[in-house]
């Protein structure tokens, strides 16, 4: 995993559904990330996925990822080249999805009204500290358990496991 | 407070202890308990690894879990009799690309020697079939949180991680904090336990409950049915609730015996419990009420929106599509018909639900009044087929979600009510208080 990320950033409100992240008529038919990332956040703006620049953060309100339990909302959100997702804070089964397919999520107080759409930031992930660059400000995520950043460090579960067995294997 | 203590004889001391425990609440002792490695009574906020009793699927999270589990090096199930998958999302397939998606699933619960149930919703089949006190169920699903009803621990996960479990039968949680919800006072003609739940969410709000456990109590409770309090605890999610629960009681009790289970274990919250937060709610107080557009917590009485014009009217979910729910549905359409320009549709909640209502005349009723009953599915609710919403047309639903592009297009709009209050406005052809037919 990546663990300086730099990106503009994308704004969206408080309690962003998983419908409108990813509506289930397109998750019901395939498993495919590229086509997924093509209808991410449509319910919002159509257009979303033509804009978004790999490296792109998105900036949201209270309640991330809230209703249903598709990971594909997360496994759209990273295929449409999203970064990193911070939020003031996160919806539970989002937020383990996020991290289980390696999708950096930070929960940061205040981050939907000091940050603005467009501005530059550079996130350091192994300090879980946000720079907004273009405001010059410096702002603190609120820090994962150890056993979860473990899992994100890897870059997800399925790695992780793959590394828990082998050492059991050793 | 033990009332039934034969039922947790057995116990080696630790559990018994942990279950013992009145300054523990229901989540702290059942996520102590099944810790992997065993071990002391963990309190909220702590990381348990605990041992999983039934891991489930659906249609639309298991495809993905069985792409991963194959990329995790996964041979074998660590338990085929301790995993369910149901293919409920979209039954039977309305595409060839889903149809491919379910023939995968099919392959693989032949290959694993797993359950597949086709054509129930999944957490109808469970508390159908599998939900126990004591049980810690997973389900890639987030309304998982159904079983509570019967006094499981269940909580919905994603696919990546079920997979994670199918491998190693384990999951690691956040033991939750509580919030627990009083009830009092009976329920007035024409409120149920839906807008008991409306109510709920409309109250502390879409994330009021997140990460939380919500304990539903109080004298109303033991007067609600399995069916009702499975209602209650599916909608807590709406909240953002990790788990909800009511206690083990005389309704549960023969509930089981019904359906020829017994309990695993028995476990309550303890009365000294420390508990983030308490709500009292007089429920002789309470109105039909309904979400708006397009959010679950912007919950209104129906008086406020009495009126308002629909396009179709859907009775059905894992929230509203049990037999009671077709039979108040049913008591209001006797007689009665269904407005020429309204579409309303019935979808039972499984197959036993379809069957119990066919043979008690619940079906022919709601037919003669003009409703069209569809197989079992989660289809109208999650917008993939029978019964798909049009450009900026209007539905009334028994479901549990009324989020933007929901149940078809994205300048649709759904409302959320009781059967009964679906019912009478597909009786009017606008929203309607169910009062006035009762």
């Amino acid at each position: 995993m990546k663990y300086r990320i730099r990106g503009r950033v994308w704004k969206f409100g408080d309690d962003i559904d998983t419908d409108v992240i990813i509506p289930y008529k397109y998750k019901a038919r395939t498993l495919d990330p590229k086509e997924l990332a093509q209808h991410v956040m449509e319910g919002i703006d159509p257009d979303f996925s033509k804009k978004v620049k790999p490296g792109d953060v998105i900036v949201a309100g209270k309640n991330f990822g809230c209703g249903s339990s598709r990971e594909q909302a997360p496994i759209a959100i990273k295929a449409a080249g999203i970064s990193a997702v911070i939020a003031e804070s996160f919806a539970r089964i989002f937020f383990r999805n996020s991290i289980n397919i390696g999708l950096p999520v930070l929960e940061v107080k205040g981050v939907s009204k000091l940050v603005d759409e467009g501005d530059e930031v550079e996130i350091d992930l192994a300090e879980g500290v946000i720079v907004d660059l273009t405001k010059g400000l410096t702002l603190k995520a609120t820090p994962l358990p150890p056993k979860i950043r473990e899992i994100l460090e890897v870059g997800g579960l399925v790695n992780y496991l793959k590394k828990v067995r082998a050492s059991h294997r050793s | 407070m033990t009332r039934y203590p034969y039922l947790n004889e057995g116990l080696s001391m630790g559990v018994k202890d942990i279950v013992e425990d009145e300054e523990l609440t229901f989540a702290e002792k059942m996520l102590s308990i099944k810790q992997v490695e065993g071990g002391e009574a963990k309190r909220a906020g702590e990381i348990v690894v605990v041992s999983v009793d039934l891991a489930a699927g659906q249609d639309g999270t298991s495809p993905l879990a069985i792409k991963v589990f194959r990329e995790m090096g996964g041979d074998k199930v660590w338990d085929p009799s301790k995993v369910l998958l149901v293919i409920d999302h979209t039954y039977p397939s309305s595409s060839p690309q889903i149809s491919n998606l379910h023939s995968l699933m099919r392959g693989f619960c032949r290959e694993q020697g797993v359950r597949l149930v086709e054509g129930s919703i999944i957490h109808q089949v469970i508390l159908e079939d599998y939900a126990s006190p004591g049980m810690l169920i997973v389900g890639a699903d987030s309304h998982t949180t159904t079983h509570g009803a019967v006094g499981a621990f269940a909580t919905g996960i994603g696919s990546t991680e079920l997979a994670a479990v199918w491998l190693e039968g384990n999951i690691w949680l956040k033991v939750p904090s509580t919030i627990r919800v009083n009830l009092s006072g009976n329920l007035p003609k024409g409120v149920y336990a839906k807008d008991i739940a409306l109510y709920f969410v409309g109250h502390v709000g879409a994330d009021g409950a997140n990460y939380m456990s919500v304990e539903w109590r109080g004298e109303t409770i033991k007067e609600l049915s399995i069916a009702s309090r499975a209602t209650l605890c599916n909608m807590s999610m709406e909240a953002g609730a990790k788990n909800a629960v009511v206690e083990y009681d005389q309704v549960t009790e023969e509930y089981l015996r019904s359906v020829g289970r017994g309990p695993l274990m028995i476990v309550r919250s303890g009365f000294k419990a420390s508990v983030e937060r308490e709500i009292e709610v007089d429920c002789s107080k309470l109105e039909p009420m309904v979400a708006a557009p397009s959010r679950v917590d912007n919950v209104k009485p129906v008086t406020e929106l009495e009126g308002t014009p629909i396009d179709q009217a859907f009775i059905g979910s894992c929230t509203n599509g049990r037999l009671e729910d077709l039979e108040v549905a049913a008591k209001i359409l006797r007689g009665r018909k269904v407005k020429e320009g309204v579409r309303l549709i019935v979808t039972p909640a499984s197959r036993r639900v379809y069957l119990e209502a066919l043979r008690s005349g619940i079906l022919e009723t709601l037919i003669e009044a003009g409703a069209t009953v569809t197989n079992p599915t989660c289809g109208a609710c999650v917008g993939t087929h029978l019964g798909i919403l049009g450009e900026g047309e209007v539905a009334i639903s028994s479901s549990n979600r009324n989020f933007v592009g929901r149940m078809g297009h994205p300048s649709s709009k759904v409302y959320l009510a009781s059967p009964a209050t679906v019912a009478a406005s597909a009786i009017k052809g606008v929203i309607s208080d169910p009062r006035c037919f009762l």
